[in-house]
């Protein structure tokens, strides 16, 4: 048995985090919360020359090869750290689907830079309240060109691409935009987290270009399924910060003449947040295991990951405030960053709910059984 | 990252389940294991005995454990990976987890080496079936407060008082014993570690009736009990310590809980008729099923973590403490949504229902899991104690002598 990361891979995870906490101090994601700037370019900009961006490009494409797991060490990390990067958008979304999806001249065209930082993609998919799932989407593309309207589209308003997702019929159903072109208009919004920022994309008549081998609805849910794992570590670390940081509360604050981690109420408040992460973090391994071998349970795997990171992280910043009492309320304390960053990352990917309804729905379509770490 | 044995822990895997297939029945597929179950049926005992005698004479008894103890110097993750083997067959071990599992890694810790020789064989060939004389009425989970008298007598040490909630005393031969030597000392000072032959004169057991209407567990009682100064554990007053090496043993051991787990319900869903067709159809349903499903791998990766520990030698720390809370709330949750699924045809025990009464029969046996071992509080402080580091609760009987500790009128039980 042997169900951990590699001793490389750990220490990768350790040197992402001394990097991180000198550079990404929970003051990084306030100054971003705080003023109009989008994201930390310079911490961008590092990381890109870290590798980071490029750990799962292959080297022929300008990346470090690195593969899946190193993504998701990386992504625990800037989760922890609430990092202000379009990492999430750009790597396990974008950089996927090009990847899986893309042409030989595609992967040519955007992977080297993808690998440098020096371009930033995203993923478009919802187009109004209500289920993410692709087979309700409206979208779609007539003689190259694409109309419509992409809403909440994470780091839409900073990248320079688009992965967008289309009601394909029996076509492509994932398109490359070019969000610098004609007929895109990027309308930023606000956001419970202004810590990354979001746009409405309008395209109208905006010039796509098909990921060919992106066929049918199924390839939009896989390309979900590959981006939930790395997205589940990302969850976990922001929940294991807020851990951390309302232990660290519970022994310092008194009332009535103790600490007040020596109340049971607190005490196994604290305990329900650990057991919470933790069985969050065995998920994400499932996951990350399931990405690494490209196993056939990958969808299982995936919707399990999400679900318990979504399920953990609300549960550990919500009462990680409540652990902190007024002060929890307060904007000076960092509480909020762990807690609206916790439900964006729960939004982004569609909800548990949906994940939810899909586990259930691929486990039907298979034996448990045959499910081979079952 | 895999789940794949190495070659030596699958070459331990390939001789574990040829001695199974060769001494037991493989259970069917689909049946679930119950908690005890089976141990009351006439002949239990000797059938159980008699595998205990094949695996031993096989060497997967205490093969995990030094030589100097009568094992082989096996790993931990061989131990592992015969339990994962054993709980796919129909066998009743349970009746040996006290002897093996408790009483053997205690006395070897502590105990003499005539000790060792006297009980370790043969409690490892099943001739010797322990329990476990901890709880008392006055406490539980605050076994160091226990009221039950061990006074020296030239050699002997004579023991008045009694214990409860005992898991098999009446059918041991021997139990593990704490009593209070040094009533002036504090509390967690004045206790020492014994060896009791069940069989000696002064004791009475009665069995008590649990919820689930059998009776595995009693009240014992001691009147004047003789015990020789040589089955004491330990040295003279050091019997909190040597009774945490037990508590050590005993929830540490990454147990699940047995009973219906995901695929039962999944299965039950899928035959259930609700109001707008069948139950797995129904999306309020589907994501009760997700929750389980989700909450039931996080206990199999989190086991899976804990197993990679042992599999490159480190010790799972107090985090497999989680396990246990887990597996008890999951299964309770879990059987009581099964059967609100079947509706007003619920109660009915027995072979009835779709799953066969084993969500019935859990129903009634599920609250034990969440008590014996520690109950969920005590796991949880155990966890925030000792993984979060926070502090203890304040005591009122830290430093006082446990004469003048306060107890609540139960505290001397039903004969006191
Ligand atoms: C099926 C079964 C088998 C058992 N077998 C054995 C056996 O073989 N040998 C043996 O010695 N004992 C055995 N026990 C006893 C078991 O160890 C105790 O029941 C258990 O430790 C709880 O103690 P108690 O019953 O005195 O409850 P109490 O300690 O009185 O607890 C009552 C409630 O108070 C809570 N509580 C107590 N202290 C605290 C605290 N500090 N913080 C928060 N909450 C607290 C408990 O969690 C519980 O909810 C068995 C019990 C069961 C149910």
């Amino acid at each position: 048995m042997n169900f951990d990361f590699s001793d490389e891979l750990k220490q990768l995870r350790d040197e992402a985090r001394r990097f991180l906490t000198d550079r990404c101090p929970p003051a990084v994601p306030r100054r971003i919360l705080e003023s109009d700037e989008p994201y930390d370019r310079a911490l961008w900009r590092s990381i890109a020359e870290m590798g980071w961006t490029g750990a799962a490009i292959p080297e022929a494409y300008g990346g470090v090869g690195l593969g899946r797991l190193a993504v998701c060490v990386i992504a625990e990390e800037l989760g922890f750290h609430v990092a202000p990067v379009p990492f999430a958008s750009s790597v396990y979304l974008a950089t996927e689907a090009v990847l899986q999806y893309g042409s030989e001249a595609q992967k040519r065209a955007y992977l080297p830079k993808l690998a440098t930082g020096e371009l930033i993609g995203t993923f478009a998919l919802a187009e109004r309240a209500g289920t993410s799932d692709p087979r309700k989407l409206t979208a779609t593309v007539n003689g190259g060109t694409l109309t419509t309207v992409k809403l909440a589209v994470p780091d839409g308003d900073v990248a320079d691409f688009a992965v967008v997702a289309v009601n394909g019929g029996s076509g492509p159903w994932l398109y490359l935009a070019d969000l610098h072109g004609p007929g895109v208009t990027k309308e930023v919004v606000t956001t419970i987290d202004p810590t990354r920022s979001h746009a409405k994309l309008s395209f109208t008549a905006a010039p796509a270009d098909p990921l060919a081998a992106a066929t049918g609805p199924e390839s939009v849910r896989r390309l979900l399924d590959f981006a939930a794992v790395p997205m589940a570590f990302e969850q976990v670390g922001g929940a294991q910060a807020a851990l951390e940081m309302g232990n660290a509360y519970a022994k310092e604050r008194y009332a009535f003449g103790r600490p007040i981690g020596s109340f049971q109420g607190i005490k196994h408040k604290l305990s329900d947040m650990y057991i919470q992460v933790e069985m969050a973090r065995s998920n994400a391994y499932y996951g990350a295991w399931a990405v690494h071998t490209e196993a056939a349970e990958l969808p299982i795997a995936a919707s399990v990951a999400r679900i318990s990171a979504c399920e953990a992280g609300w549960f550990v910043t919500k009462e990680n405030i409540q652990t902190h009492g007024g002060m929890g309320f307060t904007w000076q304390m960092d509480c909020h960053l762990y807690y609206r960053r916790a439900k964006q990352l729960a939004l982004a990917l569609g909800s548990a709910r949906e994940w939810k309804l899909r586990l259930i729905s691929e486990l039907r379509n298979r034996n448990t059984e045959d499910l081979q770490a079952a | 990252m895999d789940f794949e044995d190495t070659p030596d822990e699958a070459a331990f895997r390939t001789k574990a389940r040829a001695f199974l297939d060769a001494n037991a029945e493989r259970r069917k597929p689909g049946a679930v294991e119950g908690y005890r179950r089976g141990q009351d049926a006439p002949g239990a005992m000797e059938r159980a005995k008699d595998f205990q005698r094949r695996k031993f004479d096989a060497g997967f008894v205490g093969f995990h454990w030094p030589t100097e103890w009568g094992g082989q110097g096996g790993t931990q993750i061989q131990n592992v990976i015969y339990n994962q083997e054993e709980a796919k067959y129909d066998v009743l071990t349970g009746l040996f987890g006290i002897g093996i599992g408790l009483a053997m890694p205690t006395i070897c810790t502590w105990g003499t080496l005539e000790q060792r020789e006297t009980f370790v064989q043969k409690t490892m060939r099943a001739d010797y079936v322990w329990c476990q004389l901890f709880s008392e009425p006055g406490g539980g989970s605050d076994l160091a407060a226990l009221r039950t008298r061990a006074e020296k007598d030239g050699d002997e040490w004579v023991v008045n008082g009694q214990k409860i909630w005992n898991s098999g005393a009446h059918y041991s031969d021997y139990g593990i014993l704490v009593a209070r030597s040094d009533p002036d000392a504090v509390k967690h000072a004045g206790l020492s570690f014994f060896i009791l032959d069940m069989k000696a004169p002064g004791i009475e057991i009665r069995p008590i009736r649990q919820v689930s209407g059998s009776s595995h567990f009693n009240e014992v009682f001691f009147t004047n009990v003789r015990i020789p100064d040589s089955r004491r554990v330990g040295p003279v007053g050091a019997g909190w310590k040597v009774a945490l090496t037990t508590l050590m043993n005993e929830r540490h051991g990454m147990r699940d809980a047995p009973g219906p787990d995901f695929n039962e319900l999944f299965s039950l869903a899928r035959q259930v008729e609700l109001e707008d067709g069948l139950a797995i159809d129904n999306a309020a349903v589907q994501e009760k099923l997700a929750e389980f499903y989700v909450r039931s791998q996080g206990l199999k990766f989190t086991k899976f973590r804990g197993m990679t520990a042992l599999s490159r030698g480190q010790t799972p720390g107090p985090e497999s403490s989680i396990i246990k809370v887990v597996a008890a709330n999951k299964l309770q949750d879990i059987l009581s949504y099964g059967l609100d699924l079947i509706g007003m045809a619920g109660p009915t025990m027995g072979d009835t229902m779709p799953v066969s009464g084993i969500f019935e029969e859990a129903l009634l046996y599920s609250p034990a899991l969440r008590l014996a071992g520690g109950t969920d509080e005590i796991m949880k402080n155990i966890i925030a104690e000792r993984v979060l580091g926070l502090p203890q609760d304040p005591r009122v009987d830290k430093g006082v002598p446990w004469r003048d500790v306060p107890t609540g009128p139960r505290a001397t039980g039903t004969k006191g």
